[in-house]
C-alpha cells in the first residue's frame, strides 16, 4: 500500500519535471526542474531495491553533474527571443529525435510482452537481491565477467578528461607563476634588515 | 495504552514508529545546535580572554534562545527583485539536507534510524546537497555579493566533496562496508587489539587529518569562511535574508557542523566504541546499561571542540590557497593513500571470489 503510494508519487513527480524542464521560460528553473526529476528517479530506484544506483544517481548526477549545469546557466547572458527564434529551425531535428525514442519504446514494449531475451549465461548472473548486497553483486559482475569493459569506459573517460584539459589549456608567455615553496620557506629575516641612518643623510635603497 | 498502536496494520505502525524515531534524532540536534552555538561564542571568548555571553540565565546559558526568539520576532524581508519561491525554497533545502544524513548515524549498538547498506554513500549524497541551498540563496536574492558568495561555496564544496570521497573510500575499504554500524565495528581492538579507533592505524591517520580539515572546508568553517568573509562580501549569500530564513541558515550551518563532528568520531574515531576495548568501558559496571551513547556524545564534543579551536586561532585562507589545499595537496594525497590502503589489503586480506 505504502509502497504504491510512494511509486505513484514518485513516478508523477518525474513525469511532471521533466516536462517541466522543457516547458520552463527561465532556464535556471529548468535545471531545477531537472534536479527534481533526477531525484525522483532515484527514489524509483530505491522502490526497485537498487539502492546502490539510487544513491550514486544522487551523488553523481544531482551533487555533481547539476551543479556545473546550474553554473553554466547563472552565468549566461541568455537572450530569450533569440533562443525562440531556433524552435522553427530545430524542430524537424527534435521531431526526428522523438520518433525515435517513440520507436524504441514501443520495441522495448514488445520485447517485453515476448518474454526475456536468453543471453549467455544471464540467469547466472541475476543475484538474489534479498540475498547480496547489491554493491557486491555489481562489483562481482564488474571486476570479473565485464573486467575489460569496465576499465575501457574508465579510459576513455580519461582520454576525455585530458584531452578537454589538452584543448583549452593556453600557455601564457610572461606570466610570474606563484611559487608557493619559495613563499613559505621565506623568512622575514631574509626580507626586511633593520637600519639606523643618521640624521639628515636619508634612506639608502 | 499501547494497545492501539499494537492493534494496527505493520505497515502503519511502522510509519508510525518511524516519524517518531525522526522526532528522536531531530529534536535533540536541534537542542544540541542551540547549545552548541552557545557553547562556540564561550570557547571563542575565553581564547580571546572575554565573557562571552552570560547575561541570559545562569552563565548565559539561554542566549541561544533568547536570540532564537529575537529572530522569530523580527519581519520576514523579500527583496523585490528576488525570485521569490527560490528566495524562500533555498533555507528550507540548507535547513532539511543538514538533518536528513543524521538518520544513518549510530548512536549505539542498536540505536540508528536506518541501518542501510549503502550508509557512507547516503550521507555523500546527502552533503552533496547541501550546496543546492546555498547556490539558490546566491542567484535568487538577485544580488551581487550573495551571488558571488554563492559561486565561492560551490565551488570549494564540489572541490573539497572530491578529496573527502577518496577518504571515504580508504574508510570503506578497510572496513569492507558501506554499512555504518559495520564500519564502527570494525575498528573494534583496531590498533594492537586494545585501541578502537582507526585514526591510530598508520595508513588511515593522514585520511583522518585530511578529513578533519576537509570537514571543516565543507562545513564553510574558518579558516575556510570565505564564503562569509565580511570585508569582501557583505555577510555571504545570506546578506539579503531576515527572520526566520535568515535563523534557517544558522541552525543548518550548526546542524552540519555537529554532523561533521559524528562523521569524524564514527569513521576514525570509534564511533560510538570506547576508546579502549576493555570490558568495564561497554556499560555501566554492574549493570547491562550501554554506554554507546556516551561515547559518541564525548568524542563529537571533543571534535566539536577542535572546530572551535580553529575558528579562534586561525585567519582565514586565501581563495587561491582553499583551492590550492584541495586539488594540489589534499586530491593526491588522498588518491596515494587509497592506493597504499587497498594495496596493503591485497597483500593481507584478499581472498579470490571462489576460492
Amino acid at each position: 500500500m505504502i509502497q504504491t503510494i510512494a511509486f505513484y508519487l514518485f513516478a508523477i513527480m518525474v513525469v511532471l519535471s521533466a516536462g517541466l524542464v522543457i516547458t520552463a521560460r527561465n532556464p535556471v528553473h529548468s535545471v531545477l526542474w531537472l534536479i527534481l526529476a533526477f531525484f525522483n528517479a532515484a527514489g524509483l530506484m530505491l522502490l526497485v531495491g537498487a539502492e546502490f544506483i539510487a544513491m550514486l544517481l544522487v551523488i553523481v548526477y544531482v551533487g555533481a553533474v547539476a551543479v556545473l549545469f546550474l553554473f553554466v546557466v547563472m552565468m549566461l547572458d541568455i537572450d530569450f527571443s533569440e533562443l525562440r527564434g531556433g524552435f522553427v529551425r530545430y524542430l524537424p531535428f527534435g521531431v526526428a529525435v522523438a520518433l525515435v525514442l517513440l520507436c524504441e519504446i514501443v520495441i522495448a514494449g514488445g520485447a517485453w510482452e515476448a518474454g526475456p531475451v536468453e543471453l549467455a549465461g544471464r540467469t547466472a548472473l541475476a543475484p538474489d537481491p534479498a540475498a547480496i548486497p547489491n554493491i557486491q553483486a555489481l562489483g562481482t559482475l564488474l571486476y570479473t565477467r565485464y573486467l575489460f569493459v569496465f576499465e575501457g569506459a574508465g579510459l576513455v573517460l580519461l582520454v576525455a578528461m585530458i584531452g578537454a584539459i589538452v584543448l583549452t589549456h593556453r600557455a601564457r608567455g610572461g606570466v610570474r607563476q606563484q611559487n608557493v615553496r619559495r613563499q613559505n620557506i621565506r623568512r622575514p629575516q631574509d626580507a626586511t634588515r633593520n637600519t639606523n641612518p643618521p640624521v639628515g643623510q636619508g634612506v639608502e635603497l | 495504552m499501547i494497545s492501539w498502536f499494537t492493534a494496527l496494520p505493520y505497515g502503519w505502525a511502522y510509519f508510525i514508529a518511524s516519524i517518531l524515531d525522526i522526532l528522536v534524532i531531530a529534536l535533540p540536534v536541534m537542542l544540541a545546535v542551540a547549545m552548541i552555538i552557545y557553547a562556540d561564542r564561550k570557547i571563542w571568548a575565553a581564547m580571546a580572554l572575554r565573557r562571552g555571553p552570560n547575561v541570559v540565565g545562569p552563565f548565559g546559558l539561554l542566549q541561544s534562545f533568547a536570540d532564537g526568539l529575537k529572530v522569530f520576532l523580527q519581519e520576514t524581508i523579500i527583496p523585490t527583485a528576488a525570485n521569490r519561491t527560490l528566495f524562500l525554497i533555498a533555507p528550507v533545502i540548507t535547513f532539511t539536507v543538514a538533518l536528513i544524513a543524521w538518520a544513518v548515524i549510530p548512536f549505539s549498538s542498536f540505536s540508528v534510524l536506518a541501518n542501510i547498506n549503502v550508509g557512507l554513500l547516503y550521507i555523500l549524497a546527502a552533503s552533496s546537497l547541501g550546496v543546492y541551498g546555498v547556490i539558490l540563496a546566491g542567484w535568487a536574492s538577485n544580488s551581487k555579493y550573495p551571488f558571488y558568495s554563492a559561486i565561492r561555496a560551490a565551488a570549494q564544496m564540489v572541490s573539497y566533496e572530491v578529496a573527502i570521497g577518496f577518504v571515504l573510500i580508504s574508510v570503506v575499504l578497510w572496513a569492507g562496508s558501506f554499512n555504518m554500524q559495520t564500519i564502527v565495528l570494525a575498528q573494534k581492538g583496531e590498533v594492537l587489539g586494545l585501541i578502537n579507533a582507526n585514526g591510530f592505524n598508520p595508513l588511515l591517520f593522514p585520511m583522518a587529518v585530511v578529513f578533519l580539515i576537509s570537514s571543516m572546508a565543507e562545513t564553510s568553517r574558518t579558516p575556510f569562511d570565505l564564503t562569509e568573509a565580511e570585508s569582501e562580501l557583505v555577510a555571504g549569500y545570506q546578506t539579503e535574508y531576515s527572520s526566520m530564513s535568515f535563523a534557517l541558515y544558522w541552525l543548518g550551518e550548526y546542524a552540519n557542523v555537529i554532523l561533521m563532528c559524528a562523521l569524524n568520531a564514527t569513521l576514525f574515531w570509534g564511533g560510538w566504541l570506547p576508546p579502549l576495548d576493555l570490558p568495564f568501558l561497554y556499560h555501566i559496571p554492574g549493570t547491562t546499561i550501554g554506554l554507546g551513547l556516551f561515547w559518541i556524545l564525548f568524542k563529537m564534543a571533543v571534535f566539536f571542540f577542535i572546530f572551535s579551536w580553529v575558528k579562534a586561532t586561525l585567519p582565514r585562507y586565501r581563495y587561491d590557497q582553499l583551492m590550492r589545499l584541495g586539488w594540489k595537496i589534499f586530491l593526491p594525497l588522498s588518491l596515494l593513500f587509497v592506493f597504499l590502503v587497498s594495496g596493503w589489503l591485497m597483500l593481507t586480506r584478499f581472498h579470490p571470489i571462489g576460492a
